[in-house]
């Protein structure tokens, strides 16, 4: 392992704030894997030092493919984790809302356009990311419908699923979507967890990850196949919304069968307790997202469902 | 009349709301022309918050010459707004960023949603910004580049100090007035002040300029009130001026306007070391009309904005 500094920005006050990749084995740039962008990513992050622990590992015991280089970058945002904070710096400015960047823009597109010109040269990039709303994920490998997007590379990875995103507007400055514009395979592995560990699911992404490098032939390593992933367009999944405002209790957990018809959730008042709403699943299906916060919006999404599969 | 367009229930006693001050002396709200300002899509921007008032009372003193419709939405990003945050305060998202939004989206997406479907069909639309709390803006329209052939007769009639045709992320996709644009209402954004403050003196010019356009659409039969002519500038006219150390920036500007190549504009000093770490002095000669407000900044932090080319008059 060869520890190298990737980029630095410096404070007014505080320490430097130096991004440190890891690198495994030497010659072509073969994958290069991404921790958090947000201070909130603290799984995220963990995952990733959890991989470079192993690879460290694999490498001393030459299970790193010849003419392979491997690059782990745990963090690009040490700053806010440090504070907990979600974005980067004074002007709260999101990482992965930045890309591909720019020499001389704002501090976030600076950043973004330094880690693009590292890690330009890498086939397979691979981000831990995360999503806007905190809630919990069945563990999935995320492509953006781009065009250039190649699902049966991202079921090598043996997760449950796969999902394909039509991109938004909003989604043409993340580093997924900039990544496979440059002609870079890019996938984002969630874990399901953000501001805790889960050190199962993060057992689970790291061997994912470990998977799929042994595939692509960058590694040499015996593990288990995984899953044959179930590739889903994110269009089709069905979103069940919380019809009242109050205190969230779920019926049905993640990764849990449910019927139509079934009470799934309710919704209960803040203040006499009473159950204001109880929420019905709209389809057989299996659980692919659940909310996490305990108090619940009107039209806030409580569960996303996979129609019509079964466990 | 003020009328609650869109209501969602929050989880402890309380809904939020987009709220419409719809002024009329017509029941034949379809057939006339109509206007919509929009303000508060961002939380720690108040200037919009005086031209609603400002505006209304203008109208109301002389109602008689109110000939069509206008909608007034004052506070969109209602939670952002009361706890002074630029975002939705939850999920930390731009509002700006979720336009057109969804009916079957998120809170924040359905309120985006049944704003652009309230003011779907209106004759022009206004979103009314003031600035962040990082820079000082003078008074501009901000046009989107695709539609600025269509959008310049009528932001030539706000009395601005400049009219600026860019793809920044006011005028860019998934904003506002992007979305109004591709549904065929014309809208510029307007922005001035700086952050969390209100700068009566804009908010009054903005109004003058709101006026104008009411008259062009006829919606308004008072006077129009006359402006120089407004530069017009893109990004290739303008001096981009960043941070390129880290510390604190002082500021040698007290008021924009004219600017001569070699100028100081400011410094970075380092406190701790009891240096300056770089001086910013003016590449040309133009007009300032952006300066950095908040003092500490980082490499890439905007310091000023000079236009030193106008693109055309």
């Amino acid at each position: 392992m060869r520890q190298v500094e990737v980029f630095r920005i410096k404070s007014p006050y505080r320490d430097d704030m130096v991004v440190h990749g890891y690198t495994f084995g030497k010659g072509q740039e073969a994958a290069c894997i991404i921790g958090s962008m947000r201070g909130t990513e603290i799984q995220q992050t963990y995952i990733c030092s959890q991989l470079v622990k192993r690879l460290v590992e694999l490498e001393h015991n030459g299970n790193i493919s010849a003419n392979k280089k491997i690059l782990v970058i745990p963090t690009l945002n040490p700053y806010a984790l440090n504070t907990s904070r979600k974005f980067w710096g004074v002007e709260d400015e999101d990482i992965n809302r930045a890309f591909p960047g720019r020499e001389m823009g704002k501090t976030n597109e600076r950043i973004a356009k330094r880690l693009m010109d590292y890690v330009k040269d890498y086939t397979f990039g691979i981000q831990f990311a995360s999503f806007y709303v905190d809630g919990e994920f069945m563990p999935h490998v995320r492509m953006m419908d781009t065009g250039y997007q190649n699902t049966s590379l991202a079921n090598l990875f043996g997760l449950p699923f796969v999902v394909v995103r039509k991109p938004q507007p909003i989604d043409t400055t993340t580093l997924n979507y900039n990544w496979q514009n440059d002609m870079t395979a890019a996938f984002s592995v969630y874990s399901g967890y953000n501001e805790t560990i889960n050190e199962e699911r993060a057992g689970q992404s790291v061997s994912a990850v470990l998977r799929f490098m042994t595939r692509m032939g960058i590694l040499r390593y015996d593990c288990l196949s995984g899953y044959i992933s179930h590739v889903i367009n994110e269009e089709s999944l069905t979103n069940v919304y919380a019809g009242k405002g109050g205190i969230l209790r779920r019926l049905k957990d993640i990764g849990k069968e449910v019927k139509y018809g079934e009470p799934i959730a309710e919704v209960i008042d803040p203040f006499v307790g009473e159950v204001k709403e109880t929420v019905i699943a709209p389809t057989d299906g299996i659980i692919f997202f659940q909310q996490r916060e305990p108090l619940v919006n009107e039209s806030d999404v409580i569960y996303r469902i996979v129609r019509r599969i079964h466990e | 009349m003020y009328d609650t367009i869109f209501s969602m229930e929050l989880p402890v006693g309380e809904h939020i709301k987009l709220l419409r001050n719809r002024i009329s002396n017509t029941e034949d709200i379809k057939n006339s022309s109509r206007m919509s300002i929009v303000t508060g899509i961002h939380g720690d921007e108040m200037e919009g918050q005086y031209i609603c008032y400002e505006l209304t009372r203008r109208i109301e003193n002389e109602r008689d010459k109110l000939k069509g419709v206008v909608d007034i939405y004052p506070a969109v990003n209602l939670l952002g707004l009361d706890n002074a945050i630029h975002t939705i305060p939850k999920e930390r998202l731009d509002m700006n960023h979720i336009f057109p939004g969804s009916p079957d989206g998120s809170m924040m997406e359905r309120v985006a949603y049944a704003l652009i479907e309230d003011i779907a069909g209106a004759s022009v639309c206004i979103d009314v910004h003031g600035s962040d709390i990082f820079t000082r803006e003078s008074l501009q329209v901000r046009i989107n580049e695709e539609f600025a052939a269509g959008l310049m007769e009528y932001a030539k009639l706000m009395p601005a100090n400049l009219i600026w045709k860019n793809p920044c992320p006011s005028v860019a996709a998934s904003t506002l007035v992007h979305s109004m644009n591709c549904i065929g209402v014309p809208a510029f954004t307007v922005e001035c002040g700086v952050g969390n403050t209100i700068n009566t003196k804009y908010g009054d010019r903005i109004v003058d300029g709101i006026f104008n356009v009411m008259k062009y659409f006829g919606i308004w039969e008072g006077e129009a009130v006359h402006h120089d002519d407004t530069p017009v500038c893109d990004d290739s006219s303008i001096d981009f001026m960043r941070a390129d150390k880290a510390g604190l920036f002082i500021n040698s500007m007290n008021k924009f306007g004219r600017v001569k190549k070699g100028q100081c504009i400011g410094k970075i000093i380092d406190v701790n070391k009891n240096e300056v770490v770089q001086e910013i002095i003016a590449p040309n000669d133009g007009i300032l009309f952006t300066v950095r407000e908040f003092p500490m900044v980082y490499e890439g932090a905007l310091l000023a904005r000079i236009l030193v080319q106008e693109v055309e008059k």
